[in-house]
């Protein structure tokens, strides 16, 4: 796929390419059938999109292509479909280890996603690295997904989670950051971009801190992936998890990345087949990488249709992407920022994704049910992040959460039915 | 289609904004608490008993308008009753907004027939008993948080 040139400035080439950034929205949002359905007789306004985002047809068809034309199981049959099940599989490990930039695709463990990936961590390489006394470092703005898995290993281990805080704008507060950086850090874990407020952490100045005290970090990039360009060799991440579904591919699939040698030497975390070389009752040796990790049948179709994603991605750019959805962010910040009694959480100068805000005198439940009444879906509530709600001293807030198919009508439809809410709590 | 306004009526968004009985009770002998753990809201519901007779009834805490209302009206509508009434009329409100009927009993709910409006809104019917749900957790003596989910 191509961006559009610039036509002249008619009223119909102005409407579709938002924002002069030559993106072509209204052509993108051709390739995502939901994006057409009614809802309660208006149009759907998807707004959810760090929950989970809308699939294109491409990933769709390539999902029922597997079922209809290409279903085997991989790995064991000599037969025709089997390798090429087998064959369409490793394709989409290597598309995903080239857009995130990942050395060798032996790194890319297919997991069911970031939730599954950070357990797998939590459970072997943590296990067998974080003692009692050791400390595992997360921050004030985590999901519950990157919360829990270390609770409940430290719990296990004696062992101690440390939170790095945040500031009133939802920014980690990196000098405070460093100090928690000890000998007895045995794991740094944190968000790339925080799912309830975008903020968007210095990854890279984080991982280098904990590098320079030999600490190795671990990185959510669920919110992260779908919205800018990651580059784990660059950043030097250690682990970094991703989810399909928000970045456009099929539930129930995702990814580890982890680097080589990191992997090579932790235990495996699930037993079955296809994660063995041989097996005696006496003795098992485990199957290589990626392998190793991968226990049982995996889910084919959802690798097939994720690489389908990461191709159709690549097509329009993940850099193009980020431009428009900064440009549709700016407008969105703006726009709801400006309508009275409306406060936004979450005010860090790097954002990507999402607006969270709170409307003086309506809880965002209500405001959710109003919105939805106009055909637009939102999230509301604690966002799988609790922590971050105790921070900022509020039980909830109304969430919207962007793609590169939102437009800035979409943004305009989102204001009025804020309005509406007003009027109706007026 | 469900209309905004069912949901949202008047004296609903009235309560929400006054809610009544809306304080701790220092001499209750009965209390609970009660949340819903995918909105956060959140209520304690405190009585004074005596024998079979709820003398007193208040609350505190927060949550969306539909909860904050709902509990708001309960509180003046079990307020002197008997237990068995409260809990037969904890009854009657759940069938009346899960389903929007209410069995010709209508005239027992009397203002809380404003709720029927939930019922075309079946996410919000766990903030409409919620209150409910805690007051029964209280006549039961309940020690544990009661939770909607």
């Amino acid at each position: 796929m191509t961006t559009a040139a610039k036509l002249p400035s008619t009223e119909s080439s102005v409407r579709s390419r938002s924002f002069d950034t030559g993106f072509d929205v209204e052509r993108i949002r051709g390739d995502f059938p939901i994006l057409a359905r009614d809802i309660r007789g208006k149009k759907l306004v998807y707004l959810d999109n760090a929950a989970t985002s809308q699939k294109p047809r491409v990933v769709l068809d390539a999902v029922s292509r597997y079922y209809e034309q290409e279903n085997a199981n991989i790995h064991r049959g000599v037969h025709f479909l089997s390798e090429l099940a087998t064959s369409e599989h490793d394709r989409a490990r290597q598309s995903v280890k080239s857009f995130i930039n990942a050395a060798d695709a032996r790194e890319i463990i297919f997991v069911r996603g970031t939730t599954e990936a950070i357990n797998l961590v939590a459970q072997t390489y943590g296990r067998a690295n974080v003692g009692a006394g050791d400390e595992v470092l997360v921050t004030a703005m985590e999901h519950h997904s990157n919360i829990v898995p270390w609770q409940l290993l430290c719990e296990e281990k004696g062992a101690k989670l440390r939170v790095a805080p945040i500031n009133d704008a939802g920014e980690l507060i990196l000098d405070d950051f460093a100090k928690l950086l000890t000998s007895r850090t045995k794991l740094v874990a944190v968000a790339h971009v925080s799912n309830a407020l975008g903020t968007v952490n210095p990854i890279s100045e984080i991982i280098q801190l904990a590098h320079q005290k030999n600490i190795p970090v671990l990185v959510d990039g669920a919110q992260a992936v779908p919205h800018m360009k990651v580059d784990v060799q660059a950043l030097d991440a250690d682990f970094y998890t991703l989810s399909s579904h928000k970045m456009f591919g099929p539930m129930g699939i995702g990814v580890l990345y982890g680097k080589a040698q990191l992997l090579e030497a932790m235990p495996p975390y699930q037993g079955g087949g296809d994660m063995i070389s041989s097996v005696t009752f006496e003795k098992t040796t485990y199957n290589k990488l990626p392998f190793k990790f991968e226990a049982g049948t995996p889910d084919v179709a959802g690798a097939i249709g994720f690489g389908a994603a990461i191709e159709y991605l690549n097509a329009i750019g993940i850099e193009n992407i980020a431009k428009y959805e900064h440009e549709l962010l700016t407008y969105g910040t703006e726009k709801l920022g400006s309508i009275e009694g409306v406060r936004l959480i979450g005010t860090a100068k790097e954002r990507a994704g999402v607006i969270s805000f709170v409307i003086e005198g309506v809880h965002p439940h209500d405001v959710g049910t109003i919105l939805d009444q106009e055909g637009i879906a939102i999230r509301t509530g604690h966002h799988c992040a609790q922590p971050i709600m105790d921070r900022f001293g509020i039980p909830a807030t109304a969430r919207a959460s962007f793609a590169f198919y939102n437009t800035k009508e979409e943004v305009d439809a989102l204001a009025n039915g804020i309005q509406k809410v007003r009027e109706v709590f007026a | 289609m469900p209309d905004l306004r069912d949901l949202y009526q008047e004296v609903i968004l009235e309560h929400s904004k006054a809610p009544r009985n809306f304080h701790a009770l220092a001499q209750a002998n009965q209390k609970a608490e009660g949340f819903n753990p995918l909105c956060g809201d959140h209520f304690t519901v405190y009585m004074t008993t005596a024998g079979d007779s709820i003398q007193d009834i208040a609350f505190q805490g927060s949550g969306c308008a539909i909860s904050k209302a709902s509990a708001s009206m309960m509180t003046q509508a079990v307020k002197g009753k008997s237990k068995a009434e409260a809990k037969e009329l904890f009854d009657t409100f759940h069938k009346l907004v899960t389903t929007g009927e209410s069995n010709g009993d209508r005239e027992d709910l009397g203002k809380l027939a404003v709720f029927s409006g939930v019922s075309e809104f079946p996410v919000r019917v766990k903030c409409a008993t919620l209150a409910w749900h805690t007051l029964q957790a209280a006549l039961e003596g309940k020690q544990e948080k009661v939770s909607t989910e």
